[in-house]
């Protein structure tokens, strides 16, 4: 199946793969130029889930956009709250407290297993290995459970603030945690089992969809689809925000860049995942969990109904004109998603909304080289790359 | 079709005699097997075609219902799952999906903002598919968690046992 | 620019005093910020200027490429002399001490060109048409300027600030019997 196949006829067929179809989870798009099977052209499309979160951006206050960040990445979206907040809080100036850098730490870690996982399981059910996506959509409901309990919410958890988390870990967080990090380990046996050397896995994934690490920087590629390549990049370790420099892990790295590699370093990448959530748990400081500034934190529920003060303080926050407020300038910040680099570049005009919010997804970027690694390939080829690449249309098409 | 003086408790069975002989009509048998067979189209844009996937899947399983057999094929499914945000880039898609499935069809929307735009009051998103398809369930929330799915599915199959058209047929059949 | 503080002459970084040297005329402004450097250039160089970052200094990633519509923002406007826009080109580098260098380039409303980098990076290539498609800022040298958002036949460039947020009625009058899938 891999390599150029011989010219059959000469004879060109559009094929138009998308926007619905079921490999392209609901709105990807590509209009494929074939001669018999093999590829000559793709074009992607994208767009179809445009939603206009940047133009929104500049309506909402700074709180409110956190909502959004939900809504843009629903793989992982707690990372995404993660990113939006750290880089508004960098834009005020501000450090939050040890522990809720620890328990952002926590859940963004659960939530790049939740995306891992679901990413595996579709991937899979999209080359016919209908087991694993059981199998991994069992593992998710123990996370969603744990996120529920923590945020109130499955999917759309906006959790974080700016200036914190809104509530503590529940009490038996831990717990539930520990029991998980211990058991999945081995639930990925399983899947290991089940794929690693299965010969249909192997033959329809290695050295399908390619790209070599050069190619890979000149397209922007990041995460777990630039270490494939074998560039051990990422930003926990290039750049560590939060805590991450107290964290011990590996980053791994493939050596092909194919759909393969791409599969074995997200494998890995979630074992490293629970390593650094055990971490996080063993150390979990005491302390507050947000930063102790009225200005910026709204005060608990119990003080706002039950001090005038809390209250006065809490209607100052959600006041328009009255709430965050960072200064003008501009800045940009970039997190490891569970994708790669997400960025925000925010724009302040020293008003409670942001002048301009531009988000880099990391997943447009994935999208955008797929011409490179489909074309001179075959047909059946374009399920299984891009799978591997886990390209997120919310996100993508923001 | 006399569907509208007929009143079915559950299942087909409606007049039992003496012997092992049930008698009914054929729309009652049709429409009994026609509700534990739903094939869903799911037209899954954005989180809660996530939430619609788990419901497929292991803990929720959808197939207790009978509508496991998810068809990405609009020719042979009866249901029509739009979950998530449609831009009027995907309006369209979507417009002609419904076209080329075949009569009767359901649709549900799923989610805020296929009902009415949800969160999302922006120059790209359609605010609520109503106002281009004849919806005949919605289900609130942002994601609907699966159970809400499940809910709305057996709501279809209520409609569907006591004989009632879909909102899209109706036009069609008393003309 | 509150984070960006002003930089003495010791502790500059060595990005930026390359730049200083090699495009001096060029150069409109320049800063330290918390993680790298910011530099806005004219135009004309801009191309020139990414080119060198990318060659010599090794940014050899391209992260973002971006626009702002500084209408309403009095004090940018003044700064570069009424120009609208302002492209944002975001690098990073895999080794050095300024891993991020921040490039603007303002671009007046009467002519929305910039040289397109589609050349250094292919990667550039979606960042621009959606720029494009987004402010109606046109990048020379692309090799295909589509919009990639928006439908095709849209009129109008959402992210600009005088297009509101509901739209100018798109979502209701839009062409929806229209074939193009
Ligand atoms: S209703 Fe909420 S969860 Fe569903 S698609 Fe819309 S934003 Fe996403």
């Amino acid at each position: 199946m891999q390599g150029k196949m011989e010219r059959t006829t000469g004879e060109k067929m559009v094929l138009n793969f998308g926007p619905q179809h079921p490999a392209t989870h609901g709105t990807l798009r590509i209009v494929l130029e074939l001669d018999g099977e093999s590829i000559l052209k793709a074009t992607p499309h994208a767009g179809y889930l445009h939603t206009g979160f940047e133009k929104l951006g500049e309506h909402l206050d700074y709180n409110q956009y956190i909502v959004v960040t939900d809504r843009m990445n629903y793989l992982s979206p707690l990372s995404n709250n993660f990113g939006y907040v750290l880089a508004v809080e960098q834009l005020l100036g501000i450090e939050v407290p040890k522990r809720c850098q620890y328990i952002r730490i926590l859940m963004a870690e659960l939530s790049r297993l939740a995306d891992h996982l679901l990413w595996l399981g579709t991937a899979a059910l999209d080359l016919g290995a209908f087991s694993v996506f059981l199998y991994s959509f069992r593992e998710r409901e123990k996370l969603y459970s744990i996120f529920e309990k923590t945020t109130g919410a499955r999917l759309t958890t906006s959790y974080t603030r700016v200036g914190g988390v809104f509530r503590d870990l529940y009490d038996g967080f831990e717990t539930d945690a520990r029991d998980f990090i211990t058991n999945f380990p081995k639930a990925l046996k399983e899947t290991h089992t089940l794929l690693t050397r299965n010969r249909i896995w192997m033959d329809r994934t290695k050295g399908v969809g390619a790209i070599s690490p050069e190619d890979a920087i000149n397209y922007g590629l990041t995460g777990p689809c630039l270490r494939a390549t074998g560039v051990a990049h990422d930003i926990r370790k290039a750049e560590p925000y939060s805590s991450y420099d107290e964290m011990k892990f590996d980053v791994p790295v493939g050596t092909n860049g194919d759909a393969y590699d791409r599969y074995l370093v997200r494998m890995e990448e979630m074992i490293q995942s629970c390593g650094i959530v055990g971490q996080a748990l063993d150390n979990l400081p005491d302390g507050p969990f947000s930063v102790e500034d009225n200005k910026i934190m709204m005060p608990d529920k119990s003080d706002a109904y039950g001090h005038i003060e809390g209250l006065i303080h809490h209607f100052k926050i959600v006041m328009d004109g009255h709430g965050v407020q960072p200064p003008t300038g501009d800045h940009y910040c970039a997190t490891e998603s569970p994708n790669g680099e997400l960025g925000f570049y925010i724009v302040s005009d020293g008003s409670g909304t942001a002048y301009r919010i531009r988000i880099r997804p990391p997943s447009f970027f994935h999208f955008q080289a797929l011409p490179h690694m489909l074309e001179g390939g075959m047909v059946s080829d374009t399920v299984a790359v891009l799978g591997s690449l886990n390209v997120i249309a919310g996100e993508l098409d923001r | 079709m006399g569907l509208a003086n007929t009143h079915i408790q559950s299942g087909a069975s409606t007049e039992q005699t003496d012997g092992n002989i049930i008698t009914t009509t054929i729309d009652k048998v049709v429409n009994w097997g026609r509700k534990n067979s739903l094939w869903p189209m799911p037209f899954g844009t954005a989180c809660c075609a996530i939430e619609m996937m788990a419901t497929l899947a292991s803990k929720f399983d959808l197939s207790r219902f009978g509508s496991e057999a998810i068809r990405f094929s609009p020719r042979q499914s009866d249901l029509l799952i739009v979950s998530g945000r449609i831009s009027i880039k995907m309006m369209p898609v979507l417009k002609r999906i419904y076209d080329q499935m075949p009569d009767p069809k359901w649709v549900i929307s799923m989610g805020a903002c296929a009902s009415c735009g949800g969160v999302f009051d922006t120059y790209t998103l359609i605010q609520g598919v109503d106002q281009f398809l004849p919806v005949d369930v919605y289900i609130p929330g942002c994601p609907p968690r699966p159970e809400d799915l499940i809910d709305a599915v057996m709501q279809v199959q209520r409609q569907i046992q006591k004989g009632e058209l879909p909102k899209g047929s109706e036009v069609a059949y008393n003309e | 620019m509150s984070e960006e503080k002003e930089v003495t002459e010791e502790t500059q970084p060595i990005v930026l005093e390359k730049l200083r040297e090699k495009f001096a005329d060029a150069l409109l402004a320049d800063a330290e910020t918390s993680n790298g450097v910011a530099v806005v250039v004219n135009k004309d160089n801009s191309y020139a200027l990414l080119e060198y970052l990318k060659t010599e200094l090794a940014y050899a990633f391209l992260v973002d490429v971006t626009a702002v519509d500084n209408s309403n923002l009095e004090s940018e406007l003044m700064q570069y002399d009424y120009a609208r826009f302002m492209v944002v080109y975001h690098l990073y580098t895999f080794e050095g001490e300024t891993p991020r260098i921040r490039v603007k380039v303002p671009v007046h409303e009467k002519d929305l060109k910039v040289t397109s980098v589609t050349t250094l990076w292919k990667g550039a290539n979606w960042l621009e048409r959606e720029t494009h498609d987004m402010f109606g800022i046109d990048f020379e040298g692309h090799p295909d300027l589509r919009r990639i958002l928006m439908p095709d036949d849209f009129e109008g460039h959402p992210l600009r600030k005088d297009y509101p947020l509901r739209g100018r009625g798109e979502r209701e009058r839009f062409n929806f019997e229209k074939q193009n899938v």
